[in-house]
């Protein structure tokens, strides 16, 4: 096998006396699109911080195109290429769109110039969003919002993608479009990492799905086998068969 | 030099600065609002009473009656029409709104006072003293307003934690939005605090007027004791705002004593000191620093 | 009267967020005397109906009825004098007050004088020791008894509670839904947000299982299997 675009081993972490995650592997395939779930409290956007170094390992390796990333600063793994984005998308309300894209192509990405420019373009194009290039960022509507928020994270070019709930509180319509734009911006060639609790869009995206409960990994595979399987069940639901 | 003596006097110069405080720290505590007006509300206090006294024709303390209702009512007018509002925008809206309240008073009591220096009639009260040691003497005034602000402190403490108004102010304070879910309702809880800052701002205020003159501008200087004051003490509890107005008025009395130029300066070392020791305040309720450990992270 | 009557009665609710919305169209139906769960993934909704229901949150579309009248547009403390009170999720007890105040202060807009603290410590003896001391410094257990406490102090007649099993021991938890099911054969109305589907099911007569902030089930315990709740828990089926 190539080497894996981002790979965990081992990580733990605590806060104070809890222990959030014990022991966690994870390796993603470049290209791969997997879906991370597990009910709450599982230890998922802690395992999310500890992957952008948002938070420190107690323990494990976090490994980034085949380098020891583990006690890299969040900014440097970005310039590797690894991107994130978070679950109330918050964009720069008083830059416009095309603004915003621009500052992940800039800041996270440090490009320049010409190759800022496309770069922060491309990424509106492939979220839907260039026609609002020009609108403040502060009015748009939620759908709006998470596409600027997937698009500032795009524009830095990542090869590596972490998507931290970003389904919630749409329509239908909107689900369905998002779910296009996600699907677009893997066949592109980027790995994605998703967390969520919207289950069928991230089946409708995801090769492969990791259940984390109690901050350990129960089930990683195809994610009919895992939805079905009895350990993820109890997980959600609590034990016993009526 | 009289040490003794000049603790003394600092105790009881912090009587008053407590008394122009506790508005300051509830109005704070409960609401989370940094009202920049406090001191010049105090200050119409002031004015008032001597309207009222010239009116009447009596010494101020027998206004009281009249006044300190007319403020309470003033605080929960202010509250219902301005503040409560401008919570609504946010965090910072109430300083900028208080901000400019506050310029707005002094402008406006410098229209209809002038900026001539006043002063209140006190009658009898105001010039009698009294000794307790050859070294010592005691001004009956001094020992009312420290005596004023331990009876408003302790009152209002005994409200607040033995009365159902008193707890429900104490729910609100601690967590507004559960407050409203169990059903207490906090636009009537938010006056009535309003009213009792107010109305305390105006009894210091009186007393302030009593003992030294004031002008429009006072009130900018009456707000910074007031703040260094309940910074010191800790905001969320009553009586370490004592303890905030006594440190500052035995400071500025003992420097004063060595130095006066240095009282002042001395008092503001003192708030730096215990900014850098302990940011909270010596008895600041957990519940506020958790509160602003959590927005620091956030924001 | 034979056909038993609902007490709570929510029509075509929607809940938004600002603009992200949370609850499409929900529609519920709660009989009195009956004990409902309300099941669901997280972010499916189930806080914010139980909140909704409440009067924490507004609803931008939709009716709310309670006994027969409309309180859609009833803020929360009118709705606790009519008899709805909200054992909110995370127990939310005020740290400052202690034990019996956070009990008192929810008597703030009682409906009924159906539960004096007399009855309530006769219910929840573990808290009666510890009324003086401030709610903060009790265990988890204890601090969610207080939280039912509270609400009951309302002398409510519908009963919400949102998760109270979150993070206690496996007996802290009987122990709780044992008190519960002491209230439902007194005839307490009682709408439940339980993760534990086993839990909810033995404990309840209804079933509701939102899915995305819609209603995917709703039918009697005793109708549905275990494997029908989880399709709808998952959505699976959906096309």
């Amino acid at each position: 096998m190539s080497v894996p675009a981002l790979e965990v081993t081992d990580v733990a972490k605590s806060y104070g006396s809890l222990s959030v995650l014990g022991s966690v592997s994870l390796a993603v395939a470049p290209g791969e699109a997997v879906g991370v779930v597990g009910p709450n409290g599982a230890g998922k956007t802690t395992l999310l911080d500890l992957l952008t170094g948002t938070g420190r390992c107690d323990a494990g390796r976090v490994v980034l195109h085949g380098r020891d990333v583990t006690r890299l600063a969040p900014p440097l793994r970005a310039r590797m290429g690894l991107g994130r984005t978070f679950q109330v998308p918050r964009p720069l309300g008083g830059l416009t769109v095309f603004e915003n894209a621009l500052v992940g192509a800039m800041r996270a990405a440090g490009l320049r110039g010409r190759h800022a420019y496309g770069a922060a373009y491309e990424a509106l194009a492939v979220t839907g969003m260039a026609g609002q290039a020009n609108t403040t960022a502060g009015s748009l509507r939620l759908l709006d919002r998470k596409r600027l928020e997937l698009a500032r994270a795009l524009a830095m070019r990542p090869r590596v993608l972490l998507l931290d709930e970003i389904a919630g509180g749409l329509s239908d319509p909107e689900t369905e479009a998002l779910i296009g734009t996600i699907r677009a911006v893997n066949e592109g060639g980027t790995a994605i990492v998703w967390v969520e609790h919207v289950l069928r869009v991230l089946t409708a995206v995801v090769t492969r799905l990791v259940c984390l409960a109690g901050g350990q990994v129960i089930a990683d595979g195809a994610p009919a086998d895992v939805l079905a399987s009895d350990a993820v069940r109890t997980a959600f639901l609590g034990g016993g068969v009526l | 030099m009289n040490w003794v003596n000049a603790v003394i006097q600092g105790m009881l110069l912090g009587g008053q600065y407590a008394l122009i405080a506790c508005g300051l720290s509830l109005t704070f505590g409960v609401m989370r609002i940094v009202n920049l007006a406090h001191g010049d509300l105090a200050v119409c206090g002031a004015y008032l009473g001597l309207v009222l006294s010239s009116a009447l024709g009596v010494p101020v303390w027998v206004t009281l009656p009249l006044l300190l209702p007319a403020a309470f009512g003033a605080g929960m007018a202010l509250q219902l029409l301005l503040f409560g509002r401008a919570l609504r925008h946010g965090v910072l809206a109430p300083v900028l709104v208080t901000f400019g309240l506050s310029v707005m008073v002094e402008n406006l009591l410098q229209v209809a006072a002038t900026s001539d220096p006043r002063g209140l009639p006190g009658g009898s009260l105001a010039l009698a003293s009294f000794h307790i040691t050859s070294g010592i003497t005691v001004s009956w005034l001094f020992l009312t307003a420290f005596l004023t602000a331990c009876a408003v402190l302790s009152g209002l403490q005994l409200l607040l934690s033995h009365t159902s108004w008193g707890r429900k102010v104490r729910a609100t304070a601690d967590d507004l939005d559960t407050a409203r879910l169990v059903g207490i309702r906090v636009r009537p809880v938010f006056a009535t605090v309003a009213g009792i800052a107010i109305a305390t701002a105006a009894l210091a205020g009186v007393f302030i007027g009593t003992i030294g003159t004031f002008d429009p501008q006072t009130g900018t200087d009456v707000l910074i004791f007031a703040f260094e004051a309940v910074v010191i003490g800790g905001i969320g509890s009553l009586w370490g705002t004592l303890i905030g107005g006594v440190a500052l008025g035995v400071t500025q009395v003992v420097v004063g004593e060595v130095n006066q130029a240095y009282a002042v300066l001395a008092v503001n070392l003192l708030f730096l000191a215990v900014l850098t020791i302990r940011p909270g305040g010596l008895f600041t309720s957990r519940q506020v620093v958790r509160e602003a450990a959590g927005q620091g992270a956030a924001g | 009267m034979t056909q038993p009557e609902a007490l709570l009665e929510l029509t075509d609710l929607d809940v938004f967020y600002g603009d992200f919305q949370a609850l499409f169209g929900v529609s519920m139906s709660v009989t009195r005397g009956c004990a409902t769960a309300l099941v669901g993934a997280n972010g499916a909704g189930k806080t914010t109906l139980l909140r909704t229901i409440a009067g924490a949150q507004a609803a931008s579309a939709g009716a709310v009825s309670y006994g027969g009248s409309d309180i859609t547009a009833a803020p929360p403390h009118r709705r606790i004098a009519r008899g709805i009170a909200l054992v909110p999720e995370g127990r939310k007890l005020f740290p400052s007050l202690t034990v019996e105040e956070n009990i008192q202060v929810g008597a703030a807009a009682a409906a009924s004088a159906q539960w004096p603290l007399q009855r309530i410590y006769e219910t929840f003896p573990m808290i009666a020791q510890r009324r003086r001391q401030r709610a903060s410094t009790l265990s988890g257990g204890e601090q969610q008894a207080v939280a039912i406490a509270r609400a009951l102090a309302a002398g409510p007649s519908l009963l919400l509670l949102d998760e109270i099993s979150l993070g206690l021991a496996p007996v802290v938890i009987e122990g709780l839904y044992e008190t519960l099911s002491g209230l439902r054969s007194a005839g307490a109305t009682i709408v439940l947000v339980e993760q534990d589907l086993r839990r909810a099911m033995d404990a309840c007569d209804d079933l509701v299982c939102l899915l995305e902030g819609r209603v995917a089930l709703a039918a009697p315990v005793a109708d549905v299997t275990r494997d029908q709740v989880v399709a709808a828990y998952f959505g699976e089926g959906r096309p």
